[in-house]
């Protein structure tokens, strides 16, 4: 197996390890802690009185416009890491240019900001 | 590219192995520090009382003897609760932060992966945690945890982009993305002819290190920024419906994470395993190296820390004020700032 191809399969071993840790504590828990459900126990808590109506409730749209938000922004940061990686050859040209799209880039964070996207009710 | 140089020639599945126990230690090691003694005594200490003094000398066991006691607690799994979602959820917040720790290197030859694109697969992988965080909000089927869980997802995507920004300045003045890269460039940099310390990014990249920190204390959802978590209105958050062994694969995902978020600022910023002074390709490094980073962790922690046991909560409408009108400009104006004096100079 090549180097690289090495590297990435240690990436699934410690994915593989968290999994095994994670499975093992509560494994060794299972033997050790009692098991008695009672009908008051596994209800949902609510600060101590019966939980109240639904329990999948509607929320707020303004995490649903943070989010859409945040789908734009880290695509375009995805295109910044190449370019800041090899800034020293692109030079100016390279300045330049990303310099426009960070400028479109912030036009883009004032345009939300000024429809009050980015406001908290 | 080997563990051991120093030692004999190993089979592959022979490093395998000892990178695996190595990556344990890392993980577990640096948060059991954490909680010992930033949360338990220098918490207690700030606020005018000793903190665990029975288990063992000042206390020190009292970590053993929370997970003894965690073990013999009963796994309550709520009835409305989807079970498969809610099991699954502190395996994923796990992985996250196994795969983090990953890229961290330890010394000029001690690495776990060398891939060229280090920096961008920690910043990839540390936002697996977010999904987790909303399994176990979603799962548990009560309104405490959906609301924590909502607003730990909108907290955390807000400080990611800082974050990833933040990281830019750095990869600029580097030019590499990869982990061990960067510490070279620290350690064979010198600023304006000066290459008497090297050039540790905290002093060229400030701005940086300040929006990297106040992003990982968000990213923790740690106080100030621990909103999603808020005692006094949502019990816990996203944890309220978990209790046992569960409960403490979240708490021992959260401060591993606090760790190793400190060893990536202390990797990006301080230098890494590099100590001013000495020839970066030495063996000596390779004994060395892991202490000396660990004291640059416990060092960047102690800020972390520091600022979670002195500011008061912020406000939800605050918390995203801060994020997207203050640090994203910020971040931005600092990449094409870094861009220009690089080009120049």
């Amino acid at each position: 197996m090549s180097e690289f191809l090495r590297n990435w399969l240690m990436i699934v071993v410690f994915g593989g390890l968290a999994v095994v840790l994670v499975g093992i504590f509560i494994g060794l828990s299972s033997l050790l802690r009692p098991k008695r459900a009672t009908v008051q126990k596994v209800m949902n808590y609510e600060s101590g009185v019966d939980p109240q109506g639904d329990r999948w409730s509607q929320s707020n749209i303004r995490y649903y416009v943070f989010a859409l938000m945040f789908v734009l922004f880290d695509v375009e940061a995805v295109f910044i890491f190449p370019w800041a990686a090899r800034l020293e050859s692109y030079s100016v040209f390279g300045l330049v240019e990303m310099a426009i799209f960070i400028f479109i880039l912030a036009l883009g964070l004032f345009y939300a900001w000024r429809k009050r996207l980015l406001r908290w009710i | 590219m080997n563990t051991l140089t120093l030692a004999v020639e190993l089979a592959h599945w022979q490093q395998t192995t000892i990178r695996a126990v190595v990556g344990l230690v890392a993980v577990l090691l640096p948060a059991g520090t954490l909680v010992y003694l930033f949360l338990f005594k220098m918490m207690s200490f700030m606020q005018s009382r000793l903190g665990p003094m029975e288990a063992g000398p000042y206390g020190s066991l009292q970590l053993l003897a929370e997970v003894g006691k965690f073990l013999q607690k009963e796994d309550i799994v709520p009835e409305n609760a989807d079970r498969i979602v809610f099991k699954t959820a502190p395996f994923v917040v796990l992985v996250s932060t196994f795969l983090l720790v990953l890229v961290i290197p330890g010394g000029p030859d001690l690495m776990f992966i060398d891939v060229d694109t280090g920096i961008f697969l920690a910043l990839a992988v540390s936002s697996i945690s977010v999904i987790g965080i909303l399994m176990a909000g979603w799962a548990s089927a009560s309104k405490y945890s959906l609301l924590g869980a909502l607003r730990a997802t909108g907290q955390l995507i807000a400080y990611e982009l800082p974050l990833v920004l933040a990281v830019m300045g750095v990869v600029i003045q580097a030019g590499t993305l990869n982990m061990q890269g960067i510490v070279m460039a620290q350690a064979e940099g010198e600023i304006f002819g000066f290459g008497g310390i090297g050039s540790p990014f905290i002093i060229t990249q400030f701005l940086g290190f300040a929006i990297f920190l106040i992003a990982v204390q968000a990213e923790l959802t740690q106080p100030p920024f621990d909103m999603p978590i808020a005692e006094s209105e949502l019990v816990t958050g996203y944890l309220t419906e978990y209790s046992g062994m569960r409960f403490l694969m979240f708490f021992i995902g959260e401060f591993a994470t606090a760790g190793i978020f400190s060893a990536l600022a202390a990797t990006l910023f301080l230098g890494g395993w590099y100590v001013p002074g000495l020839d970066p390709t030495d063996n000596l490094f390779n004994v060395i190296g892991p202490m000396v980073l660990l004291g640059k962790i416990i060092l960047v922690a102690f800020l972390i820390f520091w600022f979670r046991f002195t500011y008061p909560r912020f406000r939800e409408d605050q918390l995203q004020t801060l994020a997207w009108k203050v640090l994203i400009p910020l971040s931005l104006a600092n990449i094409i700032a870094t861009g220009v004096l690089k080009v120049v100079f």
